[in-house]
């Protein structure tokens, strides 16, 4: 405890303790990554919200939203949150690279299904003019939805990135750090997608 | 600090346990997710089906989804974040709490003041 603790120069929202290791400390930044991340999502949300009737007469949530489509992606969202948990626990409990890889994969397939299904309602939409150039209420929602889209995407390279890691590397500490980080930044863009399915998709469509 | 073997805290960021001693342990955490995915299911199916099917007016529809999101929302953080409130590492409870408070503070406030903007321009 003495050579790897270190002050947490971070955000001090409790002084119960005074010294955390090194793990600890980056997952916290990585935390308060996320909460700001939230923040823009948050503002994106209030901003949607504002603009959801001001359509100018093009067409609306009835016209453009496939709520098939939409249950997919979110059933494939959410499998790909319980199985990136699968990867966490197969690194926790030392089942070895192959397993940890063998589920990122498996994480990664999901990942991409549903950004496939995803691009393929924004084609849709662009198809029955209902672009982000046709009103308030497109640009709000292209603003916001591909936002996610872009976030579920970076998650999808780094997912890439930490498997070339493993593969070259093995398990090491930095690739420890990386899929734990990575697993905190999943689960919070599945967060984020249970209140864009239930805002947008559903609260539109009700 | 963190041992890596409670329900809560972080299960899955200790050290390679191994061995049979670990086994309870693993069962534990493998439950943590699996009871989050049952039950995120249900709180996804029943919103979903309550719009399919409109089978409510569209005003407690919205009341309905919101809680539903909510209530998920809250099993997700517990079974797949592992923000759990009685344990010894409330940090992340903290500063998503505070996240939370700003979130409303600032999203709130936008919807209030140009749904009020709105109403008053028509």
């Amino acid at each position: 405890m003495s050579e790897n603790t270190l002050d947490n120069p971070g955000l001090r929202l409790r002084a119960s303790y005074h010294h955390v290791n090194r793990e600890d400390e980056v997952n916290f930044g990585f935390w308060v990554f996320l909460m700001s991340d939230a923040i823009i999502f948050g503002l994106m949300f209030a901003t949607y919200a504002s603009m959801r009737h001001a359509t100018a007469g093009g067409p609306g949530p009835t016209q453009l939203f496939d709520i098939g489509s939409v249950a997919i992606q979110t059933g494939a969202l959410l499998l790909s949150s319980v199985v990136y948990g699968m990867a966490s626990l197969a690194m926790k409990y030392g089942s070895g690279c192959r397993s940890v890889i063998a589920w990122l994969v498996l994480t990664l397939l999901l990942g991409l299904t549903f950004l496939g299904f995803e691009v393929h309602d924004f084609l849709t939409m662009f198809a029955a003019g209902g672009g982000p150039d046709r009103s308030g209420f497109t640009s709000a929602f292209f603003g916001l939805v591909p936002l996610h889209g872009l976030h579920v995407t970076s998650g999808c390279l780094w997912m890439v990135v930490l498997i070339v890691q493993m593969l070259r590397y093995g398990i090491d500490d930095d690739v420890r750090l990386g899929v734990q980080r990575l697993a905190l930044f999943w689960h919070f863009l599945d967060i984020v997608w249970i209140v864009i399915f239930s805002l947008v998709y559903l609260g539109g469509l009700a | 600090m963190n041992d890596g073997h409670g329900l809560g805290g972080h299960p899955e960021w200790g050290q390679p346990h191994g061995g049979g001693a670990s086994g309870e342990a693993y069962r534990r955490d493998l439950f943590t997710y699996l009871s989050g995915l049952a039950l995120a299911l249900i709180l996804t199916a029943v919103p979903f089906g309550l719009v399919y099917w409109h089978a409510m007016s569209t005003f407690s529809l919205w009341i309905a989804i919101g809680l539903f999101a909510f209530v998920q929302a809250m099993v997700h953080f517990r079974c797949f974040l592992h923000v759990n409130p009685p344990q010894e590492k409330v940090d992340e409870l903290w500063l998503v709490l505070f996240t939370v408070l700003i979130l409303v503070m600032m999203a709130g406030g936008t919807v209030w003041i140009l749904g009020n903007l709105h109403s008053r321009m028509y």
